[in-house]
């Protein structure tokens, strides 16, 4: 037996709920260990004193359980054999399959420098307008839906990630429902996808500390992909509020001084070397990011979502439209960063203009509505952009919609051209002339 | 030099015991097997010393060797530094040649087998300062001077100087004596203690000269000087980075210091994607050619944030002392005081207001003051201007970085989730905004002189009306449409037109992005000509109705190329609009 080489203690001085100590010798820093069988990390080394956070729970290990030092980081074993398979939070298989065999990778490896990153330049359409048309998804970009709980995410994330066109899917799931874990491998069956995919799952049914080495087992799969098979990676990661509340749990019991809302005052550093790893790597390969950040009650000043928004480039808001009982992604609270890299560029000369002349009359639509359930009249300019808003909202905003860029732009210069003058519209007169279209009837 | 062992590892703090002295705030290496990890002493306490880790701690094991280097965190400074993108600590990144970067990889900040053409600027016999100029060399168009010793003590004097002609950058070009016949060889290289403030000038003064950014509503109402401070606070996605990203592309300065500061890797990238694009009108050349990056993205060790705007500072003072003016902006600040708490908190300090460092405020006061305007030794000036980004916490002001640097910073742009989220681009708030300099008398002499006598008196007005446009939409929305007297809404949609076309510019159009001050001027004045008129309406709906259309003309104006035939045409067919409303 290998592990007959290692460093075994029997002498636990103290155990919290998620960490024990003890005294040895020859740990090193951010060690893997074996504690009563147990998988557990080195966070803390003074001295003879070693504190190692245990991630399945300390519950029932005794002060002479069996501590075995492994001699390494975490890892994952890499390879093509990945693909199409569920592992847990450490990589073992949940499918029933073989082991896999592969080249041994530390996870939470180091940064890409820099000046090695090539500018992220192409679009991911995912045909839902909310998306393509007012927030342009780029290879290489991390972004997460803020949703409240209740909110369809896993579906729409599930959507875009088959429409991606991506090579490779990982799917990181933390604190996943059981439910929502079948019917991730339902839908990616479903659509023959299986074989792209590689899936790393913590549900909800196992223990919270082992969500915190989820992120770092899917980015390692994505680097292995994306850096040497030059495939672009679409890395899926749901819910990261459980992550960061796992964080919190070992924080605390490390007796750290939390910063706001009870967080590890390095939230921010732990959330963008997750974040971070998203890249368009010079040899072609990419990963993007797309994760869930779920807020409650749409709080998201709460230092979870606020450390996010201020990491990834933007953000995408999902919010239940009760006027056309549908589910739109917020054109305000909504904002894709690497979106100016591509819309007009890659994309029509007229999307910037178009994009932002339709938000800006939705918002005009919000004050009307504002007005109106304070009791005012309505002028007749308010009038037509709530109908504006209403068609606009349902034929682009709601994310059942499946269509193509150019339609989406030519969608809203028929609204505009049904609902307002030229004026209203504002948009730069060249484009007017170009694609102005006068009173449409009907919209697609 | 003094040996040491690592006793405790708590993630990238070290605590160590030394065989002999150490220094606060001195480098040393953490040797793991063929790694050498730098790490700086940032506390000492008995036989413990506490030492923060600029690279990641995996795999560190008690009883590894520290090895102390008797020097505190430098950065190196010479010819050759312009276009770089270097990483915290001064290594040069696109030096390194793996994918990832790999722990323990240091590059030199200057090519060592670099050649210059020299020509010397001071006379054999002459006596010298810290910081006098000796010589020049030509970078990238620039003249980079060769100065004396920074730390040189009193007076010193010129005993040789090359003759013009090409020397290496580490050859001796002159030598420096005292009284004490104390001999010192000058070459072009010198070295810098990072914390300390580079004083090498003669007086420091109160700074007059308006600096041009190109965005409108800073030029407009809030301006900035050479050698001026300010801040700009805003929750995520409010506009920061497009904001400091077009000051640094438009700004009349010589040198622009970019200081990525824990912010995301991919806005580094646009920089060198883009600057190397852009003309420079000035050089002919390109204006990354005059630019240097400093890039500790968030991914990169937390400790090192913290050197990353030290090092801009200090690199930003060498070539203040060469008389130019350097723009240093650093985004975001914010992260750096996190890196501060951090660290404060494992080294179980008492924490202050959200668990920051009690000295906080000091340690920011500190930071801004070694921004400013110079008069040098032989009275030429240079300049830094300092612009920070500051990330408050839930976009909460009330918050301990952006009141501390409240304090520190003259000019306030604070930016806003609310015009943010309307689009309303860039979304400094107009009324909460604010730059000291403007109270300034010396200031408002230098603009009277530059734009016009009535430019101050202007821009007040401007302010009163965006003012007296907020509070009249307020009455609208609280009384009705037509429960105010169309007045109201006559001055609201005034102040709407200098919103939208002086506040408003789109940083991602060609033309509309830069505006200089003459352009400035003639639109302010168009404004304010619009806000005078009276106009005739039947009801308060045609007043939206009817300015919704000059805005959009005006908007047009804003697209086109300053007094071009579009320009004209556009301003015709205002005139003619405005006409036909108006009562004389
Ligand atoms: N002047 C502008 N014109 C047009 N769009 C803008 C402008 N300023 C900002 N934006 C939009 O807002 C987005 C966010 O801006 P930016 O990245 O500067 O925010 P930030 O305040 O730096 O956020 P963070 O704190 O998260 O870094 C940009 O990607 C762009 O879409
Ligand atoms: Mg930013």
């Amino acid at each position: 037996m290998q592990q007959a080489l290692k460093p075994i203690y029997s002498q636990i001085k103290r155990i919290t709920k998620a960490t024990c100590s003890l005294h040895a010798s020859t740990a090193s820093n951010e060690e893997m260990a074996l504690v009563h069988g147990r998988l557990a990390q080195v966070v803390k080394i003074i001295g003879e004193e070693v504190t190692l956070q245990v991630f399945s729970g300390t519950e029932g290990i005794p002060t002479n359980a069996e501590v075995i030092f492994m001699g390494h980081a975490p890892t994952l074993k890499v390879g093509e054999e990945l693909a199409g398979r569920f592992f847990n939070a450490y990589g073992k298989p949940i499918d029933g399959g073989p082991e896999v065999e592969g080249e041994l990778r530390e996870t939470g490896g180091p940064s890409i420098n820099p000046t090695k990153r090539l500018q992220p330049n192409e679009v991911i359409p995912t045909g839902i307008a909310g998306i393509d048309l007012n927030n342009t998804l780029v290879t290489g970009q991390k972004i997460p839906f803020f949703a409240d709980p209740d909110q369809p995410f896993n579906q729409v994330m599930a959507d875009v990630a088959l429409r991606a066109d991506a090579d490779r899917i990982i799917l990181g799931g933390i604190g996943l429902a059981h439910d929502d874990y079948l019917f991730f491998k339902k839908i990616f069956e479903n659509a023959g996808a299986l074989d792209r995919i590689v899936s790393f799952i913590n549900t909800t049914e196992d223990p919270s500390i082992e969500r915190l080495l989820v992120p770092d087992m899917a980015l390692a799969a994505a680097e292995y992909f994306a850096v040497d098979k030059n495939e672009k990676v679409l890395v899926l990661l749901t819910d990261l509020t459980l992550y960061c509340d796992a964080l919190s749990i070992v924080s605390n019991n490390m007796d750290q001084i939390s910063s706001k809302d009870n967080m590890p005052a390095s939230l921010y550093s732990d959330l963008a070397r997750i974040y971070e790893k998203a890249a368009q790597f010079p040899a072609g390969g990419s990963i993007t990011i797309i994760a869930v950040t779920t807020l409650s009650g749409g709080d998201i000043t709460h230092a979870i979502p606020d450390n996010t928004g201020y990491i990834t480039e933007g953000q995408l808001f999902l919010r239940r439209d009760t006027e056309i009982s549908k589910t739109i992604v917020d054109p305000f609270r909504s904002l894709s960063r690497l979106k100016q890299l591509v819309i007009g560029k890659k994309t029509r000369e007229d999307h910037p203009q178009v994009m932002n002349a339709a938000v800006r009359l939705y918002a005009d639509a919000a004050n009307a509505k504002t007005k109106m359930q304070n009791g005012f009249d309505l002028t007749e300019y308010d009038q037509r952009c709530m109908d504006f808003a209403k068609e606009y909202a349902n034929y682009l905003l709601a994310i059942d919609v499946n269509v193509p860029i150019n339609q989406m732009l030519d969608t809203t210069w028929k609204l505009f051209g049904r609902y307002f003058s030229q004026d209203e519209v504002a948009i730069k007169r060249e484009l007017v002339n170009k694609y102005w279209k006068e009173k449409s009837p009907a919209v697609s | 030099m003094t040996q040491g062992t690592i006793r405790g590892i708590i993630a990238n703090l070290i605590i160590a015991e030394a065989k002999g002295h150490v220094a606060q705030n001195e480098i040393c290496y953490i040797v793991a097997g063929e790694e050498q990890l730098m790490a700086e002493v940032i506390k000492i306490q008995g036989k413990n010393i506490f030492i923060q880790c600029f690279e990641s701690t995996r795999g560190l094991r008690v009883g590894m060797p520290v090895n102390f280097t008797g020097r505190m965190l430098e950065v190196e400074v010479g010819p050759g530094m312009l276009s770089r993108i270097y990483d915290g600590l001064q290594n040069d990144l696109e030096t390194m040649d793996s994918l990832f970067l790999q722990r323990g990889q240091y590059t030199p900040a200057l090519d060592d087998n670099s050649r210059w053409d020299f020509r010397p600027l001071a006379t054999v016999g002459q006596s010298v300062r810290a910081g006098d100029w000796l010589g020049e060399v030509t970078e990238n168009g620039m003249a980079i001077k060769i100065m004396a010793p920074f730390d040189l003590e009193g007076e010193y004097q010129l005993k040789s100087l090359a003759e013009a002609g090409t020397y290496g950058i580490r050859d001796t070009v002159a030598t420096l004596a005292n009284g004490k016949d104390h001999q010192l060889e000058v070459n072009m290289v010198q070295r810098w203690p990072v914390k300390v403030a580079l004083k090498a000038y003669s007086e420091k003064i109160r700074p007059y000269k308006m600096l041009e950014t190109g965005v409108r509503t800073i030029d407009c109402l809030n301006p900035i000087v050479e050698g001026g401070t300010g801040f700009i606070p805003g929750p995520f996605g409010s506009g920061k980075t497009v904001l400091q990203h077009a000051i640094s592309k438009q700004a009349e300065a010589d040198i622009i210091i970019f200081a990525a500061c824990g912010e995301r890797a991919n806005e580094v990238v646009e920089i060198f994607y883009e600057f190397p694009e852009l003309e420079d009108p000035r050089t002919g050349g390109k204006l990354m050619d005059r630019t240097i990056i400093i890039a500790n993205t968030s991914n990169m060790p937390v400790a090192a944030r913290e050197a990353s705007v030290y090092t801009a500072m200090t690199l930003a003072e060498y070539y203040r002392t060469m008389g130019l003016r350097v723009l240093l902006l650093a985004d975001s600040t914010s992260r750096w005081a996190q890196a501060l708490r951090e660290m404060s908190n494992r080294l179980e300090e008492l924490p202050g207001p959200d668990a920051f460092p009690m000295d906080l405020t000091a340690v920011i006061a500190n930071f801004y003051a070694r921004a400013g305007y110079v008069y040098l030794n032989n009275g030429e000036t240079g300049s830094i201007t300092f612009l920070g980004t500051v990330s408050p916490a839930g976009g909460n002001l009330k918050e301990p970085v952006t009141e501390a640097t409240k304090k520190s910073a003259r000019c306030f742009y604070s930016l806003s989730q609310r015009r943010a989220d309307q689009k309303r681009y860039p979304s400094i708030d107009p009324v909460s905004s604010y730059s000291k300099y403007l109270e300034y008398p010396e200031m408002q002499e230098y603009l009277a002189e530059k734009i016009s006598p009535t430019w101050v008196e202007q821009v007040i007005q401007a302010k009163d009306i965006l003012l007296r446009g907020k509070e009249l939409n307020d009455q609208i929305s609280i009384l009705g449409d037509d429960g105010v007297p169309i007045e109201y809404h006559d001055i609201y949609w005034k102040s709407e037109v200098i919103d939208f076309i002086i506040l408003q510019q789109d940083a991602f159009d060609k033309i509309d992005a830069l505006t200089k001050l003459d352009r400035l001027e003639y639109m302010l004045k168009r404004v304010l000509d619009i806000y005078r008129m009276r106009f005739e309406y039947q009801n308060f709906e045609e007043v939206g109705t009817f300015f919704k259309r000059v805005i959009n003309l005006l908007r047009q104006m804003n697209y086109a190329e300053f007094q071009s035939e579009q320009f004209q045409a556009y301003e015709k067919e205002l005139e003619s609009m405005l006409n036909e409303r108006r009562i004389a």
